[in-house]
């Protein structure tokens, strides 16, 4: 118990640091919450163009959810990156702190800050746009929403071992990686639009399954058990598998940094 | 006066000494009956170069040595001698895969996690972020190392103090602070977490002559005052003489030799009118100037 209570206390320090740093990079924070709020207007604004309600709330959904699982993936995948521009990589690797503890403390502060920032693009569209969301299902956009950010979260903890890998490279390929799930995850469009081969690879991505979901519960009213098994169920498969499979991985990219010496260099 | 720096010299050692992991301490209590630090045979090699010119280097060659509780040991060394790979293979920054660590009778290999609730490390470059004040920057450390919240707020405010640092600055951002103000917030970083070996890997390089001279005068109070054991490297031969009670030196990876000042001085007199220097043992067993610079091996990863 003791040991819990000590491991939980390591994970706030990665949650309070985060927070303070977010509010001394407050600029930077008000900066990129303006571009994804006006992002998120520029996409939705297409389907007013085209005079179409349903396509309004798919993009709406598709823009203002993208930045919630964007954002978690970002602070979750970028966590070694950001250390190391700071110089205090070593420093947080040295410490008597169990990794799951600090991988723990950083998907807290990601949940929470994508939930505040996507909180505010949501907001703004709706009142922007004046959406009727009265038949929309909550409990399942939400529901979905929980699920995924594990598999998303999972996906980030293997993310975030490139950088420890790669020292330079590995930052591009977290990007690449990212780029590659808004590709083919139907964010803005449904995936029966793409190429075969491309909706092999989307079957592997959470976000197609949170999208199309979230899309299903906010427009069509659907309830959570009428998409349990396919939606959620692949959702849970794959929180299952990531996350297990991100800290086992991220373990064995950390003992290849210590052996040949990645954690120093600055990148 | 006197009594003033009494009290204050108190001060350090109550922080010193007050139990961090109370819930931890039977795990990791160091006995001290084992030695502080016991190296055998480390050796630690990197692969450098690209995949067509690959090559071996090995930054420690076959290094062994044992500090006993309340030592200072100085490493000497040339840029590139291996002093920082040292202390990052101490520090579990990086793995041993030849030879053996302790740290009070704990295996670094085998116990990562007490070695790690036993250590802290003071690094040349004040590893922060910059951008969070002093007060931020302890705290995150007291919690990663488990001191809890409202001690390490009253305590990171006497050791600030007491390294000169006011009550006023410790909440504006580190990075408006000289390096010489940040260096001194990176060692009151350790001592907050009460390390019972505390290595310090050129703490006073790069500082002005005045931050240089406080920094090693709270070294001094530490050494007078405590049993704290200490790894000091540097570059600088007085910083040494005047601090360690022990020297290694080290070249190209190798202890070259081992000793006190005076044992080292000795060993290298020959008779010389006023006696040796610690400069004449540098070149006496390396070959060189302690100012001259080896080049690093890049490690061309990419």
């Amino acid at each position: 118990m003791a040991l819990l209570t000590r491991e939980l206390r390591a994970s706030y320090a990665f949650v309070e640091r985060n927070f303070n740093l977010s509010k001394r990079y407050w600029g930077w924070e008000v900066a990129f919450l303006v571009y994804s709020v006006a992002g998120a207007l520029a996409v939705t604004l297409i389907g007013l163009d085209q005079d179409n309600a349903r396509l309004i709330l798919s993009l709406m959904i598709g823009a203002t959810f993208w930045n919630y699982l964007s954002v978690v993936f970002s602070v979750v995948a970028e966590q070694i990156s950001w250390e190391r521009w700071e110089g205090t990589l070593e420093y947080t690797m040295m410490a008597p702190v169990r990794r799951v503890s600090q991988l723990f403390g950083s998907t807290v502060f990601a949940v929470l800050w994508g939930l505040l920032h996507t909180s505010v693009v949501l907001i703004v569209l709706v009142l922007f746009f004046g959406i009727d969301l009265s038949r929309a299902d909550f409990l399942t956009a939400g529901v979905l929403m929980a699920v995924g950010s594990l598999s998303i979260i999972g996906i980030g903890m293997i993310a975030a071992t490139l950088p420890l890998i790669w020292v330079e490279r590995g930052d591009q390929m977290v990007f690449v990686l990212q780029s590659l799930l808004l590709l083919i995850s139907g964010v803005y469009y449904s995936v029966t639009i793409l190429p075969e081969w491309m909706q092999v690879i989307a079957a592997f991505s959470p976000a197609t399954y949170i999208l199309d979901g979230i899309r299903l519960g906010l427009i069509d009213g659907a309830p959570v058990t009428s998409i349990g098994f396919s939606h959620l169920l692949p959702l849970v498969v794959m929180a299952v598998v990531f996350i297990p499979l991100g800290a086992w991985i991220f373990a064995r990219a950390e003992a290849y940094a210590k052996r040949t010496g990645k954690l120093k260099r600055v990148g | 006066m006197a009594s003033h720096t009494t009290q204050e010299h108190t001060e350090v050692v109550t922080t010193l000494e007050r139990p961090v992991y109370a819930d931890m301490s039977v795990e990791v209590a160091p006995d001290p009956a084992v030695p502080a630090l016991l190296i055998e045979h480390l050796t630690k090699r990197f692969e450098v170069g690209n995949r067509r010119k690959r090559k071996t280097v090995i930054a420690v060659n076959d290094v062994s040595l044992r500090m006993e509780r309340g030592e200072i040991y100085g490493l000497l060394g040339a840029n590139g001698s291996g002093k920082s790979t040292f202390i990052r293979l101490v520090s579990t920054l990086l793995s041993v895969e030849e030879g053996r660590v302790e740290v009070f009778g704990h295996d670094i290999a085998r116990d990562e996690m007490a070695v790690k609730r036993l250590i802290n490390r003071v690094s040349v470059d004040a590893a922060f972020f910059k951008k969070l004040s002093p007060a931020e920057n302890l705290m995150y450390a007291a919690r990663l190392y488990g001191v809890d919240a409202r001690y390490a707020r009253s305590e990171m405010v006497r050791i600030l103090n007491r390294l000169g640092i006011s009550s006023t600055r410790i909440n504006r951002p580190l990075e408006q602070m000289s390096r010489g103000m940040q260096q001194k917030v990176s060692i009151a970083r350790a001592f907050l977490t009460s390390p019972v070996l505390l290595l310090l890997d050129e703490p006073t390089t790069g500082l002005d002559p005045r931050s240089k001279l406080e920094v090693q005068e709270f070294v001094e109070e530490i050494r007078d005052q405590h049993d704290a054991t200490i790894v000091l490297t540097t570059h600088d031969l007085e910083e040494a003489e005047r601090l360690c009670s022990r020297i290694g030196l080290l070249n190209e990876g190798r202890l070259v030799a081992e000793g006190t000042v005076e044992e080292l001085k000795a060993g290298v007199s020959n008779g010389r009118p006023g006696g040796a220097t610690m400069h004449d043992v540098f070149m006496a067993y390396t070959g060189r100037s302690l100012d001259d610079d080896v080049e690093e091996p890049a490690n061309d990863d990419e």
